[in-house]
């Protein structure tokens, strides 16, 4: 027990950050754990430069993790930091404008020395020259006091001082009350082939701890109680970890082997990573020459009756454009994940953006729909990738998934679903003729669709009696032989568009959350801005000014009531990081008009800000200002 | 699916029973059922080259051959990029995908990877395999996919109406190169070879005995099998192997592949190592007969395969026709499928429902009320 006296606290947001070789995201991993094991509801944010490791000590080279923990619902990984620890001169440079004032700030001060300084440009010590005076400062010797504390191992100096960020961990452990064991066992496991590094992040891990009991500088420590969640069984996950178990879970209960074809691009290699450690689910994982080879791997296998699926980012789904309108015309399931980042070209890699919704609906020749999704949260990944799987397999078709990058990396706590709880997923193989020819007798006719659904047969080779021919050149209804009559074309054009239009009858109607009932102001938002929406909302709300919100899942097709709802509210405003991609889908489609609200930041919005755009538009909305 | 892999049978034409490593795993017509004919695999689509193009002789020796291969007609498919050749697939009645251009070697290997039962083929043009299709294709054959790839080369884009292609002759005077072209070409046995690939075989259209060889070797051969067969074009590419049509002059020209046989025209040419070790064309009365090549399809390096191919410098003067290289190697698709099957089986089988539950928890888990 500690000897100092407890606060408790209801919500907390930490920064860890550090050079990029100072293993903050490790260290932001670890007390996620440790914070999930005691029951807070959590969000993060991880954030790392593009470049493996960019110079030492400089600012493009600093790499951060934030976490935002509380005995409550948590929607976001919080707007601004209670605490930064910073590593070095250049995390404190990079993140102090987000920090309120009165703020906590733990520094590393071995690493404020003058050339450290002088790299970020810092003409003297902000430390020591008084300019921190508005937050509180604790000025630590992280490296010296791990270096002391490993006096005993037969370490370099360097391997020593690798282990601060164990310190670091401890310490802020201790500051919270959260428990070490989980870290322990994790670093055991890590380690278990170098015993001696082990133990010496073991000790660097307690001695932060102690530290934080013995020394004067902390004079308190802090807890935040578990938050009410409904009863389950709890882990954190991230949104591409869930979308890799998303997808053999579908593929499992459709009965499908899943082949996954893939080239490796930020932010979307984790899922090929994850997925290729699933072999024993009967997943196949193929890394392609390109994303033109992924594709068209995934594409053969669905022809074949597997899942095809295949994993990428925006400039990925820029070259795959072709093979998925094969796949659109030869109406195969196929499932396609763009994991967006910042563009255009290669734009921001590591960073956040929805700017590739316009390219998913529209960016291929021809009149090419398909189906397109987005998750709504971390979490939100499995589901989406169930219900992307549906909507492939039951309508023969493909489905672009729109998650993001901060969606990827962002972890948050996910009750597991019992299996009997998800949708059941039923995919039928043509196994004979399905028509008859001109003399009556049976033929199989590849291109003669469901009515209900429009969707054509999967024969897949193999069947006998069922050989036929598919391909990219227009084909004659039913019977899938190349036609070029154009009346046939404007037929099949129109099937294919009602076929993808046809699904919305299965999606769920777009619910509104207005608990007031006399919003006026709706909000309306896509993909990873939930959080964000969903935090400002309740920020407006509980300052007493009613506010609409409603989160799109399906981007194409819309839910059917989406232009009953939008003309149901005097104002929209549609939040989104891009520069008004939905709105303009929005106007063009239900000729409403709507507020844009738009940021590209390589971040998530900060639920103020959107507080502040709501607070304005209610404001007007109420005054009658035209919108 | 029934499958009656390797089961010994006798060949519907012929007798000697073919060991077909190539396509183990897919499964074979019934004994007793009739012998599969051309017919078979004749679809009711009407064909659609021009007229006397050497598409057609292609066609027509796949459609011969495919019977002695014995195996069930549905198991069969064949994947297309896209070009006049590409148009192949629709003329067969087996499966097949004609599908978008270049890409078919991926296609393929998606789904050859994913069904052993099936025996995967690809019609490329040189266009489609050379151009746009390059990446795929190289790759392809460097994994070593179970695939029998038959590149249709007319120096020539037929489909596009005759610009000049990544194999015409340096010079070409076509619809885009006005006054010749000036980039060199490949040779496609030459970029075979150095992709990696296990079979390597030229053919040509017009010479139905040696095509049909040909592609029962390269239908045995387990792993990638590129074939490149000599198309002629006669609408934009007339008699760019016109050399090789005149009996007299085939038979100075072409260097026979044979495997354990010296290296020789059907005239007085014979292929010479010298003693730096490199391959030249000699009149065989000239030379010492010990430094005469003796071919040797099984070579574990490919060096002197990639030396042969190197013996024409596109005039045809001296031509090797045959199977470059035919080596064994494991494949792509066979080891991709062992990983899946070996997790599986270390496992205990099939993943089961408390099997993925156990999935979906992972290592950390905690529990609310
Ligand atoms: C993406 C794309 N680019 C260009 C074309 C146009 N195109 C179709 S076939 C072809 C070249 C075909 O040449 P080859 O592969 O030699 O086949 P051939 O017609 O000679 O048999 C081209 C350029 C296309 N269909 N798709
Ligand atoms: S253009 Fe040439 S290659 Fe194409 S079909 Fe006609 S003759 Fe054959
Ligand atoms: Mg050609």
């Amino acid at each position: 027990m500690s000897s100092k006296p407890l606060q408790r606290l209801d919500r907390v947001v930490i920064r860890f950050a550090g050079d990029s070789g100072d293993g903050m995201q490790l260290t932001g991993d670890r007390f996620t754990s440790e914070t999930a094991a005691l029951g807070n509801d959590l969000s993060t944010l991880p954030n790392f430069p593009a470049e493996i490791r960019a110079p030492a000590g400089t600012l493009p080279g600093v790499s951060s993790f934030q976490l935002h923990f509380a005995d409550h619902a948590v929607l976001t990984p919080g707007d601004r930091p209670d605490v930064l620890v910073a590593m070095n001169p250049a995390a404190l440079k990079a993140n102090l404008p987000d920090l309120p004032r009165g703020s906590t700030i733990i520094v590393n001060t071995d690493e404020f020395s003058k050339r450290n300084l002088a790299k970020v440009g810092y003409d003297a010590s902000p430390v020591a020259d008084g300019s921190l005076e508005s937050w509180h400062v604790h000025e630590i010797a992280l490296t010296s006091i791990t270096v002391e504390a490993l006096a005993e191992f037969g370490l370099t100096r360097k391997e020593k001082e690798r282990a601060k960020n164990m310190l670091a961990l401890g310490l802020l452990s201790w500051m919270y009350s959260r428990p070490l064991e989980g870290t322990e066992a994790f670093l055991r496991a890590k380690f278990a082939k170098a015993p001696e590094i082990l133990e010496a992040n073991l000790t660097a891990l307690r001695a932060g701890y102690n530290y934080g009991e013995t020394t004067e500088d902390f004079a308190v420590r802090f807890e935040v109680a578990p938050a009410t969640m409904p009863p389950g069984t709890y882990r954190t996950i991230t949104g591409n970890a869930a979308m890799a178990l998303g997808l053999v879970t579908a593929a499992q209960r459709a009965g499908l082997p899943m082949v996954l074809g893939s080239y490796p691009i930020t932010p979307a290699s984790d899922i090929l990573h994850t997925l290729s450690g699933m072999k024993r689910y009967d997943v196949t994982t193929l890394q392609a020459e390109d994303e033109i080879g992924a594709v068209g791997m995934a594409l053969g296998a669905s022809f074949g009756g597997a899942l095809g699926v295949t994993s990428t980012s925006g400039p990925g789904l820029a070259l795959k454009a072709e093979t998925i309108g094969l796949g659109v015309s030869t109406e195969l399931p196929l499932v396609i994940l763009d994991i967006q980042r910042g563009g255009p070209s290669t734009g921001l890699p590591t960073k956040t953006e929805q700017s590739d919704l316009l390219q998913a609906i529209h960016g291929r020749n021809g009149e090419s729909p398909v189906a397109v999704v987005a998750p709504q949260s971390p979490s939100d990944c499995f589901d989406i990738a169930l219900e992307a799987v549906r909507i492939a397999t039951t309508y023969r078709t493909p489905v672009i998934v729109l998650s993001d990058g901060y969606l990827a990396n962002g972890s948050e706590p996910w009750r597991v679903p019992s299996l009997k709880d998800l949708p059941e997923l039923d995919v039928d193989f043509a196994t004979g003729p399905n028509d008859t020819d001109d003399d009556g007798a049976p033929v199989f006719h590849p291109f003669l669709r469901d009515p209900q659904t429009l969707a054509r047969p999967w024969a897949v080779p193999g069947t006998a009696g069922l050989e036929h021919r598919i391909g990219g050149i227009e084909k004659a209804d039913v019977t899938g032989h190349i036609s070029y009559d154009p009346d046939n074309h404007d037929r099949m054009t129109r099937l294919r568009q009602g076929k993808i239009d046809g699904i919305a009858d299965t999606i769920p109607d777009l619910q509104v959350e207005d608990p007031s009932g006399e919003a006026r102001v709706l909000v309306l938002g896509w993909g990873s801005t939930y959080g964000p929406i969903a935090a400002a909302t309740r920020l407006v709300r509980a300052a007493g000014t009613p506010v609409a919100q409603a989160h799109l899942r399906h981007l194409n097709p819309f839910p059917r009531n989406l232009g009953e709802v939008l003309r149901a509210y005097d104002h929209v405003v549609v939040p989104e990081m891009n520069l008004g991609q939905l709105a303009l889908l929005l106007r063009g489609t239900y000729l409403v008009d709507v507020q844009s609200h738009t940021a590209v930041r390589g971040l998530p919005f900060p639920a103020a800000d959107l507080a502040e755009v709501l607070h304005t538009a209610v404001a007007q909305t109420l005054e009658g200002v035209p919108s | 699916m029934t499958t009656e892999t390797d089961a010994p049978r006798e060949a519907a034409q012929g007798s000697t029973p073919l060991p077909l490593p190539g396509t183990r795993g897919v499964p074979r017509v019934d004994q007793d059922a009739p012998a599969q004919t051309k017919k078979d695999f004749t679809s009711d689509q009407e064909v659609r080259w021009c007229p006397g193009c050497g598409d057609y002789a292609v066609l027509a020796a796949v459609q011969g051959f495919l019977p002695d291969l014995g195996l069930r007609r549905e198991n069969i498919v064949f994947i297309s990029g896209i070009g006049c050749s590409s148009r192949f697939p629709y003329y067969l009645d087996t499966y097949g995908m004609h599908s978008i251009h270049g890409r078919a070697p991926a296609i393929a290997t998606g789904l050859a990877t994913s069904r052993e039962d099936l025996s995967v083929w690809v019609i490329t043009g040189d266009g489609d395999a050379l151009s746009i299709g390059g990446n795929h294709l190289i790759h392809a054959m460097r994994r070593n996919v179970n695939l029998t790839i038959l590149l249709f080369n007319n120096k020539i884009y037929g489909l596009t109406k005759g610009q000049y292609s990544p194999t015409s002759d340096v010079g070409s005077v076509t619809k885009s190169t006005p006054v010749g072209s000036v980039d060199r070409p490949f040779n496609p046995v030459s970029l075979a070879l150095g992709a990696e690939a296990t079979f390597v075989a030229r053919t040509m259209d017009s010479d139905r005995a040696h095509l049909t060889t040909v592609l029962k070797a390269a239908a045995e051969h387990r792993g990638t099998s590129l074939v490149e067969i000599y198309q002629n074009c006669p609408i934009f590419n007339d008699g760019a192997f016109q050399l090789l049509k005149d009996r007299d002059e085939k038979r100075a020209r072409v260097l026979h592949l044979s495997d354990g046989e010296p290296v020789r025209s059907g005239a007085e040419h014979v292929v010479v190592r010298r003693e730096d070790g490199t391959l030249a064309v000699a009149i065989e009365s000239e030379v010492d007969p010990a430094s005469i090549l003796v071919h040797d399809t099984g070579a574990d390096d490919p060096s002197a395969a990639f030396a042969l191919s190197r013996l024409d410098d596109g005039s045809m003067a001296h031509l090797p026709m045959g199977i470059f290289r035919a080596v064994s190697r494991p494949t792509y698709d066979d080891q991709v499928r062992a990983q899946v099957e070996g997790a599986r089986s270390t496992a205990g089988g099939p993943a089961s429902e408390d099997d993925l539950a156990a999935l979906l928890r992972g290592g950390d888990t905690w529990t609310v009320g």
